[in-house]
């Protein structure tokens, strides 16, 4: 079943009522038992790296999470927080990040330093898929979602980006890599764009 | 491209949704939540909640009314009134809820928003400056009774520097007149700030909106009144652009002047 990780952070009700409204049964963990039995894993997130790290591992959900995540190959999605957690490190904190997808957090003002625009970037933008997966099925042509966020995950190997967002500069705002997927904006608060992701997701 | 905000907002008072004018007389219009319910299923891109009581009554925000609005909105929620310390503002975002919103004590606490940006990120304070003319312009504190002696763009200016994410600017004098937002205000707080910039007071019809993104480029226009009645005679009809309809004002809004049809 979709497995919401509750750890204390994010939107968890809003993933379930997505869920609710599709008809697609979902439920959260909060505890390495509550996690027995997952097929799908959602991983949300806000506020700051480090906070929402220790928050994780305070949950004492970590190890078990890495044997579904790496070794069951359980699929999972990081969504903004959560995914900047996916990857090694974050400009934002100290702690090391999950690790389950190679690359690391970097601040957008630092990608955008020679541009006028406001920061944090704040909003509704347009996607624009550039590797045909799944999660993205029926939004390739127009989809927009919401993001709320001034730093981004910088992938190490290009190929890992599945959409981009542009704000100055084209960032990978969704990434993929196995059975890790990562999305920087908010599909639980995105209208029917999100809806159809968060769908798209349980489908894989 | 980055789209600018149409975001509906809603004054809570007495546990009901109300709409007030220049700051006064509130006019009970309906059920907030029911309210929230609506703009679902208008797609609305966000939604600013306010509770105009906590700060006046000092007291505590209203978590059970948060975690109601939190569970029900399927947009981004900013939430705002009475939060006056980091745990509120923790308590708030664990709730599910995008971004909380500080408006007196952020003025009054200069370290407030600091170590709200610190614990819960920058991306998630919204400062609410609520702003009066005199020579310039003023900010006002405690729905408009008291005078804090800063000019609007100067208070923006230092909240950027303390770690806020995004300024919503309410002019007290336009609020719920819906003759337009003040224009000049908007250019001023535009050059004042580099953060994402929200304008509220005033919007009468989607041509100040229009007018107001024409102003100032991506940025949010927020509004009551508009999006709450409907008429001459003000009948309380929740209402929002359909999706063709917004990608219209702002397309036309966006576009160079000397492409601009008139009509």
């Amino acid at each position: 079943m979709i497995t919401i990780v509750d750890y204390g952070l994010g939107n968890i009700s809003a993933f379930l009522n997505v869920y609710r409204r599709s008809n697609i049964e979902a439920r959260t963990a909060a505890t390495p038992g509550e996690l027995e039995g997952a097929t799908r894993l959602i991983l949300p997130g806000v506020g700051s790296f480090d906070h929402a790290m220790e928050q994780l591992q305070r949950s004492g959900m970590r190890a078990t999470l890495d044997a579904l995540v790496l070794e069951r190959r359980v699929p999972v999605l990081g969504v903004c927080v959560g995914m900047q957690m996916l990857g090694r490190s974050s400009d934002e904190g100290k702690l090391a990040g999950l690790g389950w997808i190679d690359g690391s957090v970097t601040r957008l003002a630092t990608l955008m330093a020679d541009q006028a625009l406001p920061l944090p970037h704040m909003g509704w933008n347009d996607v624009r898929v550039v590797s045909s997966d799944p999660l993205f099925d029926q939004l390739e042509a127009d989809s927009r979602f919401y993001f709320l966020h001034s730093y981004y995950f910088a992938c190490d190997r290009p190929q890992d980006a599945l959409a981009l967002a542009s704000y100055g500069r084209e960032f990978a705002c969704a990434v993929h890599a196995g059975n890790v997927y990562g999305v920087q904006f908010h599909p639980e608060k995105s209208h029917r764009w999100g809806t159809r992701l968060l769908q798209n997701f349980a489908r894989l | 491209m980055l789209r600018p905000r149409i975001s509906p907002c809603l004054l809570v008072h007495k546990g009901g949704l109300v709409k007030t004018k220049q700051f006064a007389s509130p006019t009970y219009v309906g059920d907030p939540i029911n309210a929230v319910k609506i703009f679902n299923e208008k797609e609305a891109d966000e939604l600013i909640v306010l509770d105009i009581d906590a700060t006046r009554d000092r007291v505590e925000p209203n978590f059970r009314l948060i975690a109601q609005f939190a569970v029900e909105c399927r947009m981004p929620l900013c939430y705002g009134g009475g939060i006056k310390t980091v745990e509120h503002a923790k308590r708030i975002t664990g709730l599910g809820v995008e971004k909380v919103a500080i408006s007196s004590a952020a003025v009054e606490n200069p370290a407030l928003v600091p170590a709200i940006a610190e614990a819960i990120g920058s991306q998630s304070v919204v400062v609410v400056l609520d702003v009066k003319q005199g020579g310039g312009y003023d900010v006002w504190t405690h729905n408009g009774s008291r005078r804090v002696g800063q000019s609007a763009e100067a208070a923006a200016a230092a909240m950027e520097q303390r770690g806020a994410g995004e300024i919503v600017v309410n002019s007290i004098d336009r609020d719920g007149l819906m003759k337009g937002y003040d224009l000049a205000l908007a250019a001023r707080m535009r050059a004042a700030t580099r953060l994402p910039l929200t304008m509220l007071g005033g919007a009468g019809s989607l041509a100040d909106i229009g007018a107001v993104i024409r102003t100032c480029g991506v940025i949010g226009a927020s509004a009551g009144s508009l999006f709450v009645f409907k008429g001459a005679y003000r009948a309380v009809l929740i209402n929002y652009p359909a999706q063709a309809q917004k990608d219209e004002i702002i397309r036309s809004a966006l576009q160079p002047a000397g492409d601009r049809v008139v009509s």
